[in-house]
């Protein structure tokens, strides 16, 4: 346990806060039955994970990853990785992309089932499936 | 943090919407001060502009609030903090925050750092790798938010038409 | 419809502005932070605004859907394009050398202005029409609602 010195704790301090507001999103994913809500976890997640890359790529004393305009590069200067960068600028753009594609699915299952609550969703598919064996049973072998 | 938990707590989805909107501007502070000036804007962009208003479209179609859940929140905060506790565990093996000699600053990264000047000669080093070294993936990308939009597309306004003419059929089901 | 009367009035000041800065944006991207997915966004902020101040007609009416829709392919068509081109010429797919084969960095150059200009026509034809979608089908609604 002589691990958790001050300076570890410090230099981990950033992962742990990300992992704390990705869980606050996957708890909304889970707990929550509301679909919209639902996705804006799902969006929460996906940010924690983003700032999780970028943390990474930050070097200590580094400025961002931009040359002088003249490229006359000094030497000393440290630049932070550009790599996780463009990672998540290219996933950031993908999943608004994503995003818009599941709140037109909820627009859809809306105007299919009139909520979009998970549970009540659920009730209505269930009284589906038992009507349609009730009615269909014996014709498709099965039976009650 | 506190933005989070009053997204968990709210249950008026109107503020929510705004809330998701005010999270997306303050991480996009978060990453100005990592030096990722791209993604910043990216994200103060997308998260605060096109996706608040795309949240705002679907509550317009849907309704504007939430349901008493059913069930006891025990079991998902249950597996949600044994995930996070898995996550804090692997984490322990984390290089340092900030510390250049991080596995992850000594393979490709330092690379393109050295080589973008001469090789393509543009200052700004995020659009070198993502335009050109890195050109497939981006190609890929733009080929993903294409089939996302047509997907959206097919959709909400693709079905419309067949809807129409599909309705006497549903009516009759219903009265009989 | 004769409401919201600093809203109309500051929308359309901005809605211009924005799109410069969208083009600026786009342009610039090689030398400041910026390219092709943000001013790609950007430029559908421009139209989405207009459309929520005013109404989506009035927005169809200058950018019309079957244009949108046109858009949305022809920009995954000229970043694949650039790619195939540099393959026919004799180079590796994407490989931007082949744009100007005495002078490669500016052949890179080129590529990468070409490139950046299909993501920026796409993303922002793709916004542009999630939004028309999702617009096309809500019911009006009156300012008492909110």
């Amino acid at each position: 346990m002589d691990q958790f010195t001050l300076p570890f704790i410090i230099g981990h301090l950033n992962y742990w806060l990300f992992t704390l507001l990705m869980m606050t999103g996957l708890y909304i994913v889970v707990a929550k039955g509301n679909l919209v809500k639902k996705i804006v976890g799902l969006n929460m997640f996906q940010t924690s994970v983003f700032m999780l890359y970028i943390s990474m790529g930050k070097v200590t004393g580094g400025t961002a990853p931009i040359f002088p305009i003249d490229m006359q590069i000094d030497p000393d200067v440290v630049y932070s990785n550009p790599l996780p960068h463009v990672l998540i600028l290219t996933a950031i753009v993908v999943g608004i992309a994503t995003t818009a594609l599941g709140l037109a699915l909820i627009v859809r299952i809306r105007e299919e089932y009139h909520t979009i609550e998970e549970g009540l969703i659920q009730k209505i598919e269930l009284e589906k499936a038992t009507r349609e064996i009730r009615e269909f049973g014996e014709v498709m072998g099965g039976g009650e | 943090m506190v933005n989070a938990i009053a997204v968990v707590r709210t249950r008026s989805l109107f503020a929510v919407a705004m809330l998701s909107g005010a999270f997306s501007l303050l991480s996009a502070l978060l990453f100005v001060t990592l030096d990722a000036v791209d993604v910043a804007f990216t994200e103060a962009a997308v998260g605060g502009g096109i996706s608040t208003v795309l949240l705002l479209g679907t509550l317009a179609l849907t309704t504007r609030f939430e349901r008493h859940a059913e069930h006891s929140p025990f079991l998902p905060l249950f597996v949600v903090i044994v995930t996070g506790a898995a996550i804090i565990y692997g984490t322990l093996d984390m290089p340092n925050f900030g510390d250049p000699s991080a596995p992850v600053h000594q393979h490709v990264g330092p690379d393109y750092l050295a080589r973008s000047p001469h090789e393509i000669g543009v200052p700004n080093v995020v659009t070198a790798i993502l335009a050109s070294y890195r050109g497939y993936d981006t190609m890929g990308e733009t080929a993903v938010v294409f089939a996302a939009g047509i997907g959206v597309m097919v959709l909400l306004s693709g079905l419309r038409r067949r809807r129409r003419r599909d309705g006497s059929i549903e009516d009759r089901e219903e009265d009989g | 419809m004769r409401h919201h009367l600093i809203l109309r009035v500051i929308t359309k000041l901005l809605v211009g502005m924005i799109m410069l800065f969208a083009l600026y944006v786009q342009f610039h991207g090689d030398y400041s932070p910026g390219g092709g997915f943000q001013a790609g966004v950007i430029m559908a902020v421009a139209f989405i605004l207009y459309g929520l101040v005013f109404s989506v007609g009035q927005v169809q009416q200058v950018f019309p859907p079957w244009l949108v829709h046109k858009l949305v392919a022809l920009g995954v068509l000229i970043y694949a394009g650039t790619g195939v081109y540099s393959m026919l010429t004799g180079y590796a797919f994407l490989d931007y050398g082949a744009l100007s084969p005495d002078h490669p960095e500016h052949g890179q150059h080129w590529g990468i202005l070409l490139v950046e200009a299909g993501v920026g026509i796409t993303v922002t034809a793709v916004m542009v029409s999630i939004h028309y979608a999702f617009v096309g089908r809500t019911p009006m609604i009156s300012d008492e609602e909110w």
